[in-house]
């Protein structure tokens, strides 16, 4: 038996089919994972994310500490609240994990900043940290005593806000990429982040008030969405997943996550900075872009990619979009790939467009040929 | 729980066969396969009049999460496809013993789908699993 978030229960009576993800009982859909995609991206649907870690960094060094550990830089966290997203590296510039940043709060003798990183990289994570806050006065905090639940979708910010009327306007204020408290619920922490490519917020909250918040949902129609509408749903938003798409042997720059390197002020020493920097200057690192494949078939992950009188890659998420109604992947090719390119789908050579991610982003297509 | 008609024969595979009474069987996959499968998205059939041995490669069913090959459940040659399932691949999902059929068969030798899985047999299978 797996780790169970409070509501297992819930998801054996919605009929979920459940299955082990990185060490949790985690619902993958329940009934037709399609259905559930496609609700989000129309609609509205709600997901345990529970099993995400959740971590306070507190203290008078915790910015000082964040600055060194992140390739991404919180001080472009420009009030309390904003968020940002991250690489943690290691010296080679290999990536331990991705995570979401929030600052909670900063003054000159105490600052505090959430982090929420993966499930499956949660112990290598709280090790790591551990290993290198030796020099800095913080508290590392692991908040295993909150859950947390992603209400996303179109119709999302509606209903969560007449679940809340007390924070309604509020949250309606709320900037995309940031969080804050939530009025009135101690504990809570409502941010408009999410993992669809649709509006919509991760609602962070005592485990113990999990169960009738879902509960409430569910009784104003807001459907349970499974991990595997979750994955078609950020694959389709172009967003990457940790131990698919990169991991320590992989750079974010060839993780199509150069965009969260933080080069500037220069002389911040972030971890994996000198390596990245040397891949930087040596050039002809391999491109990360999106593949599209308009006939039959469902490209997947590990799949060779073929560029013509360029080299090969490989794919490092493959699937059927739902939205699209055709297979997309993300992969990594090498340098020089131009618009096409060939995947060794079983055995059989296909043709598949090289596009720049994202594929869909609120309900539409965004992708161009 | 899956659904598991005590009328039906089934592989170690988990495909279905029904013998019609008039030489040819109908193929199909399990209920119990269609749900860990999950949504299919495509489903690649044979060619009509190919000659099949039991245990041959006889189509693939492909799930947004996996694809998977069909194999033959015993001897024959194939007379018709569910051309449905080219654009409606969710009836092996929602019907997967009626609607969402896969091929029909001549076939060779009946009593070699007589030796195939029982009901409970196939149950017994799941169970063990």
């Amino acid at each position: 038996m797996g780790h169970r978030t409070p509501l297992y229960e819930q998801h054996l009576e919605a009929g979920a089919r459940m299955v082990d993800f990185g060490g949790w009982d985690m619902p993958i859909n329940y009934g037709s994972q399609i259905a559930e995609h496609n609700l989000v991206r129309t609609a509205c649907g709600m997901f345990d994310v529970s099993h995400m870690t959740v971590v306070d960094v507190a203290g008078k060094d915790a910015r000082a500490f964040l600055r060194r550990l992140l390739a991404n830089d919180v001080d472009r966290l420009g009030f309390d609240g904003k968020a940002l997203y991250s690489a943690m590296c290691n010296a080679d510039g290999g990536v331990i994990d991705d995570l979401i940043a929030y600052r909670v709060s900063v003054a000159a003798d105490h600052q505090a900043y959430r982090l929420v990183v993966n499930c499956g990289t949660r112990e290598k994570d709280l090790a790591w940290l551990a290993a290198q806050c030796a020099p800095y006065a913080v508290d590392i905090r692991e908040r295993a005593d909150l859950a947390m639940v992603a209400v996303q979708g179109p119709q999302a910010i509606d209903k969560v806000c007449a679940l809340l009327p007390q924070a309604a306007a509020q949250i309606r204020a709320l900037e995309y990429f940031s969080g804050m408290d939530v009025p009135d619920r101690a504990g809570w922490y409502v941010a408009r982040t999410g993992y669809t490519g649709e509006d919509g917020v991760e609602m962070i909250l005592p485990n113990d008030a999990v169960v009738d918040f879902w509960k409430a949902l569910l009784a104003a129609g807001v459907a349970p969405a499974g991990l595997g509408a979750r994955d078609t749903l950020r694959l389709e938003a172009g967003m990457n997943l940790y131990g698919n798409d990169m991991d320590e042997s992989v750079s974010p720059l060839a993780a199509g996550m150069g965009w969260t390197i933080a080069w500037e002020p220069k002389d911040r020493d972030f971890i994996g900075r000198a390596a990245l920097e040397a891949q930087r200057a040596a050039g002809n690192l391999p491109k990360f872009f999106g593949l599209v494949l308009t006939d039959k078939g469902v490209l997947r992950g590990h799949q060779k990619v073929i560029v013509d009188g360029v080299g090969e890659g490989e794919i490092t998420s493959g699937t059927f979009s739902p939205t699209l109604g055709y297979s997309i992947a993300l992969a990594r090719v090498p340098a020089g790939t131009g618009a096409t390119a060939k995947v060794d789908m079983r055995g059989k050579l296909v043709d598949v467009k090289v596009v720049k991610p994202p594929f869909v982003r609120h309900g539409k297509q965004v992708y161009k040929v | 729980m899956s659904d598991i008609p005590g009328n039906l024969r089934y592989a170690k595979t988990h495909e279905w066969i029904r013998l019609e009474g008039d030489g040819t069987a109908t193929v199909g996959i399990t209920d119990h396969a269609q749900d860990a499968m999950g949504d299919l998205v495509y489903v690649q059939l044979p060619e009509v009049g190919e000659q099949k041995t039991a245990g041959d490669e006889t189509g693939v069913v492909e799930s947004v999460k996996a694809a998977s090959d069909i194999y033959a459940p015993v001897d024959g040659e194939v007379i018709e496809v569910n051309t449905a399932l080219e654009d409606t691949p969710e009836l092996v999902n929602e019907d997967p013993y009626d609607r969402g059929w896969l091929f029909k068969l001549r076939v060779n030798d009946e009593k070699q789908v007589e030796a195939l899985l029982t009901a409970d047999q196939y149950q017994a299978q799941l169970d063990n699993a």
